[in-house]
């Protein structure tokens, strides 16, 4: 199989999975367990923790909260910062999440608008998917008390000015202190793709939170990571245990944490080499491409300085994207769309509507995102494939 | 391993029939939704018979969408094709996804429009009359 879908998830690195295996039947403590077993699993986990708060570049280990995933992390992120301001602060809280966040910051926002009565506002990005920073102030009021911008875009893999945004967050933070308005403003990045390529030091990027999620970076499903800065207060959303000072209750997933921070480990390591190796196959894949099949459009920037380096989504005119996958399924090539039919939600995708596509263009959305396994041959057997796949369904299509 | 689709309607989303679009049909179709990312376009030729019955002497589709949508709509031109018009009227999307040998639940409603288009079609086809 061709596997053009590491943007959904990727498969676990053999020294991975070497390193959780003792964790399970050996040195399976309970860290919070006064004998050795348990102490040598709190030894691990601890470790682990300042492992990863180091690549992060984060000040305290303490900072670091593990879950079961980016989309806990979002979850725990927005609820934990509203809930505080709104219910110990007693300010009502204004909410400001960018049009193209992953549904799990979405949903959550909308749920507390709908359930909880919070203002809450959307940043619209350009036709690229960027925002614009000066935007961002705009928007901020005075009672918004978290806003929230992913990092690198998972569909259409456009960066965001993530650094800009946390200037312009701290000079409203600043003015606020000097105004005494004690209303909180904390800023949230998803880096959940932008991990594997770039730099995700918090103290550079200026943000107080930020989600990951291990699978996306060839780790194991079901363990993340929220960075939550010091001093930042957040209402703990799951009780029952003083794990991870207090922030999220339940005995620690002690080998899937250790997972985690080895693949962290060995991201840091390889990145530059990864990078270079996957933006010289993804340009080679959108070249192709957009030279292959006519009336074609690639989504997101095209200054490749502005895009995640593994993502390439296309807009195929006047075919639907599931059938597309279907066709490249049948020749073993996988990849995805963003398409009704294939997430089982009947909406095309609201980041190619946010980047102003009708709802017709947005079903034909097709996304190849690479690895670090991936080859020039594997895109090579794609454009041998593509063009007449495309063809075929335009011939079907009503759609002059 | 757990197929997205039955074989029936792979061969008919692979396969499919009476693909394109007839030239002064005298009765065209179209139904669908931009949103669920489904438009269906039926092209019908009719007849009479020597009874006097009207007759699908052809008929044509053009889909745009999912593999469910393809092979409804192709699976619908092969039920009808040489039917009476009133025959072809009886038939639902119900009778569509059956000789499919089913859909998945979630394209039911949304996929399997085939058999309104072709209801459209003959529609357009008796308003013209």
């Amino acid at each position: 199989m061709i596997y053009f879908d590491h943007a959904a998830t990727t498969p676990v690195s053999p020294i991975v999975l070497k390193n959780m295996e003792p964790y399970f039947s050996d040195k399976f403590g309970n860290p919070s367990s006064i004998y050795k077993i348990g102490r040598e699993a709190k030894e691990s986990l601890c470790q682990a923790r300042h492992l990863s708060q180091k690549l992060l570049g984060a000040d305290r280990p303490g900072e670091i909260i593990f879950t079961s995933g980016a989309s806990e992390s979002n979850n725990l992120a927005i609820k934990g910062v509203a809930f505080y301001a709104g219910r110990v602060l007693g300010i009502k809280p204004h909410l400001l999440v960018s049009s193209v966040e992953h549904h799990s910051m979405l949903d959550a926002a909308k749920y507390l608008e709908k359930y909880f009565g919070y203002e809450l506002d959307f940043i619209p990005v350009d036709r690229d998917g960027r925002i614009d920073p000066e935007v961002v102030r705009e928007l901020i009021k005075e009672n918004t008390v978290f806003v929230s911008v992913m990092y690198g875009n998972n569909e259409i893999g456009t960066i965001q000015p993530i650094v800009k945004i946390g200037q312009v967050i701290k000079r409203i933070r600043e003015d606020r202190l000097a105004r005494e308005n004690k209303a909180p403003l904390v800023f949230h990045t998803d880096a959940v793709q932008s991990y594997q390529y770039f730099d995700c030091n918090v103290n550079k990027l200026g943000v107080d939170m930020l989600s990951l999620t291990a699978h996306k970076f060839y780790g194991p499903k079901g363990v993340g990571l929220l960075y939550l800065r010091q001093g930042t207060r957040m209402l703990p959303q799951q009780q029952g245990g003083a794990q991870e000072r207090n922030q999220r209750a339940g005995t620690e997933n002690v080998p899937y944490i250790v997972g985690m921070v080895k693949a962290m480990e060995i991201v840091d390591k390889e990145r530059e080499k990864n990078e270079k190796h996957v933006s010289k196959l993804c340009d080679y894949l959108i070249a192709g491409v957009l030279r292959g099949i006519k009336e074609t459009e690639l989504l997101g920037p095209k200054d490749v300085t502005k895009r995640l380096p593994h993502i390439a989504t296309f807009i195929f005119k006047k075919v639907e994207g599931e059938s597309i996958l279907i066709n490249l399924d049948l020749v073993n090539i996988a990849a995805s769309s963003g398409s009704a039919c294939t997430s089982g939600s009947l909406e095309p995708s609201h980041v190619t509507s946010a980047i102003g596509f009708s709802d017709l263009e947005a079903h034909g959305a097709v996304r190849f995102s690479l690895g670090k396994l991936s080859a020039k041959e594997d895109i090579d057997e794609l454009l041998k494939n593509l063009p007449s796949i495309v063809d075929k369904l335009r011939k079907i299509s009503p759609i002059k | 391993m757990a197929d997205l689709y039955g074989k029936k309607v792979m061969d008919h989303f692979m396969n499919p029939r009476n693909v394109g679009e007839i030239k002064n049909a005298d009765g065209v179709g179209e139904t669908g939704n931009p949103t669920c990312g489904d438009i269906m376009k039926i092209y019908l030729k009719i007849e009479k018979n020597n009874k006097g019955q009207e007759i699908i002497k052809d008929i044509k589709f053009q889909t745009f969408g999912c593999g469910a949508a393809v092979a409804s709509s192709s699976m619908v031109t092969e039920m009808v094709k040489g039917k009476t018009i009133d025959e072809a009227e009886k038939i639902s999307n119900q009778a569509v996804a059956d000789a499919l040998e089913g859909l998945p639940p979630v394209k039911m409603h949304c996929s399997n429009l085939a058999a309104n288009a072709l209801h459209d079609a003959i529609n357009n086809y008796r308003s013209k009359k």
